[in-house]
């Protein structure tokens, strides 16, 4: 086949361009300006290379934070994940109670963030919230404003409450997309229900899987509002994440450029911990 | 190794069925022996995933019994049966190797390792996948992928039956000549009782020793391809093997002697029919129409080439009826006439070969 050449046709793809430009290009390279600039008032500029990097890098309050984002992640992922391709397991296939269940299942992704974070908030008051009180009333001490491990404790499971839903919907869908021939087969083959579940049904969940996981890895790598109503990244700053603590850096201290380096980081961490999930997931397809 | 035998055998898929049509599978009353080359053969929806479902053990029957050898098994598991099957799409563990695909169900059993190697080593051999053994299941093609499934079914010594359903939907058309080759060279190796479901009369009719022909949920007719090409019981078995199908025309029965048309006509069961049924036909398939100097009287009106013969199709007063004439012969014009063979003449009533009538259902 021939190919036609036009140079008209760049005027199709101006419109694709400017949207990514406005949306994407512009804002990035915006954030890139400031993070090898120092700002003073007036809007005056000057050139300090890779400064804010090094003194980013070096700083011991976001070596903590970063440290307790990857850990609050890591105990989230290691949740909801099994806990989601669990529930998914039980769900029915047919019937009534598929409807129900997933209304059930969707309810807390419909709620928006920051009510997320009030519901907590209050429910986990110790005086009258319902598991506050409930938990105080079993003899187990436990105030969330003051105790770093109480405040975990609820932030982990409102974030387990709030998300497991989308690992569920996601396991849900890639169960119920899987031909029944195949547990005929199994049946046929004699297989035990462990083996369908190793042979057969997480080699087909792998790719939803590995969505559910990038997804869930994204978004609790950024969390913010949801904590922010709830704990404030306190007590002290044991529950301040990577974006509370860039948002106090941008805003409190109006540091553009320290804020600005900051920002190209986190974003180059999830960048580089999403690509090295997708390929370590896919390398094995290969195989 | 068992003869199955099935008994009354009904299938519903309502929780309350009443009438004959809520029924996927009316009544079977059918015996397989031990080590036949089986097919059943219908149109889609008539039923025959039912029956092989109901065999295999993944439907409980609603109705009715199914013995192997002699033994009830209608509630047993498949894994208790001890069947194989193979579906319309090739099903294989996508993470396991050839190798281990083929072991799975011997694993499954608790067979030793040694055993285990042995078995899997004398299937590849006989389906061409020694070479392939170690690699990935999931990168194979897929009547490679096919074969896999085939070879699970083969590789434990001890299966009562095999099954295939519809099992070369999805294989490439001159692949699936060889396959079907395989599975018929495979069947006289092993010996072991094979169904095959399928809707393609070419695939029952080359596999299979003797064809089950099902309709509507019943078996119409149970016999050799040759029993069903030349003594269709039923006018349904005379349209849907042989191409093109039988000729089927309505016709008279007086004191046994058939009339077409006004043209009396010899038919081979004619002193056989009843005379009670609503609808009586006269069967007769275009092979054995021949062009006569008197007879019935016919007009040409469309010749088609079908490479090593004609199919002449002509009209006698309204009624179409095919005829086939060999190539080379001369192509007829205008009006002729026709001779229908007395011996592959057959009369049907209600559609039902005269004097061939299953009992009615109880």
């Amino acid at each position: 086949m021939n190919k036609t050449f036009n140079n008209r046709a760049w005027f199709l793809v101006i419109p694709v361009f400017l949207m990514v430009a406005f949306n994407a290009l512009i804002p990035l390279m915006t954030v890139v300006n400031y993070s090898v600039q120092e700002s003073f008032v007036a809007n005056e500029y000057f050139w300090s290379g890779i400064r804010w990097f090094g003194e980013l890098l070096r700083n011991p309050d976001f070596q903590s934070s970063l440290w307790r984002q990857v850990i609050f992640t890591g105990v989230v992922l290691l949740i909801q994940i099994p806990l989601g391709l669990g529930i998914a397991l039980c769900m029915p296939k047919s019937g009534p109670w598929v409807s129900v269940c997933l209304v059930l299942m969707a309810l807390p992704l419909l709620i928006p963030w920051n009510v997320v974070g009030s519901m907590w908030n209050i429910m986990a008051l110790p005086d009258i919230g319902l598991l506050g009180k409930g938990l105080n009333s079993l003899g187990i001490p436990y105030n969330y404003t003051r105790q770093p491990a109480a405040a975990w404790f609820t932030v982990v499971l409102m974030d387990v409450w709030h998300w497991t839903s989308l690992v569920v919907l996601l396991c849900y869908a890639g169960l119920v997309s899987i031909p029944d021939a195949y547990y005929q087969a199994a049946k046929i083959d004699g297989a035990k229900p462990w083996a369908v579940f190793r042979y057969i049904q997480l080699p087909k969940l792998k790719h939803v899987l590995t969505i559910a996981i990038l997804l869930r890895f994204m978004d609790s790598f950024m969390i913010y509002t949801e904590v922010i109503v709830l704990t404030g990244g306190g007590p002290g700053s044991t529950t301040k994440f990577l974006s509370i603590d860039l948002v106090q850096k941008a805003l409190g201290g109006f540091d553009l450029g320290p804020a600005a380096a900051f920002s190209i980081v986190y974003f180059l961490i999830i960048l580089a911990l999403s690509w090295l999930f997708y390929t370590l997931m896919m390398q094995s397809e290969t195989k | 190794m068992a003869k199955i035998t099935l008994q009354n055998l009904r299938q519903s898929y309502y929780p309350n069925p009443s009438k004959d049509e809520d029924y996927a599978l009316k009544r079977v009353h059918l015996d397989w022996e031990d080590g036949g080359a089986y097919a059943l053969l219908g149109p889609s929806g008539c039923g025959k995933t039912t029956l092989l479902n109901l065999i295999s053990g993944l439907l409980v029957p609603t109705e009715g019994k199914i013995l192997f050898d002699g033994k009830d098994v209608s509630h047993a598991s498949p894994e208790q049966r001890n069947i194989a099957q193979v579906f319309q799409f090739p099903v294989i563990y996508d993470t396991m190797t050839v190798y281990d695909n083929l072991a799975f169900p011997l694993r499954n059993r608790g067979v030793a390792e040694a055993e285990i190697d042995k078995r899997v080593k004398d299937i590849a051999e006989m389906l061409d996948l020694s070479k392939t053994l170690k690699n990935r299941a999931s990168g194979l093609t897929a009547d490679g992928k096919q074969k896999i499934s085939l070879g699970r079914g083969l590789v434990r010594s001890d299966v009562n039956v095999i099954m295939f359903d519809e099992p070369l939907t999805v294989i490439d058309p001159h692949l699936k000549w060889q396959l079907r080759s395989k599975l018929k060279e495979l069947h006289q190796r092993i010996r072991r009782t094979m169904i095959y479901v399928t809707h393609d009369q070419t695939e029952a009719l080359t596999f299979a020793d003797q064809v089950v022909v099902m309709n509507n949920g019943e078996v119409v007719q149970t016999g050799t391809p040759i029993d069903l090409f030349e003594q269709p019981r039923h006018t349904f078995v005379g349209h849907f093997i042989g191409s093109p199908g039988m000729n089927v025309l309505p016709c008279e029965v007086k004191g046994g002697k058939a009339s077409f048309a006004g043209n009396s006509v010899a038919a081979a069961n004619a002193a056989q029919a009843a005379g009670k049924a609503a609808r009586v036909e006269l069967g007769v398939r275009p092979e054995f129409v021949s062009i006569a100097k008197s007879g019935i009287a016919a007009d040409v009106v469309k010749v088609t080439d079908a490479g090593r013969y004609r199919i002449i199709e002509t009209k006698v007063s309204g009624h179409s009826i095919k005829l086939l004439v060999p190539e080379g012969d001369a192509v007829p014009e205008g009006r002729i006439h026709l001779n229908f063979d007395p011996a592959h003449t057959q009369v049907y009533e209600d559609g039902w070969m005269a004097g061939a009538r299953p009992g009615e259902p109880s």
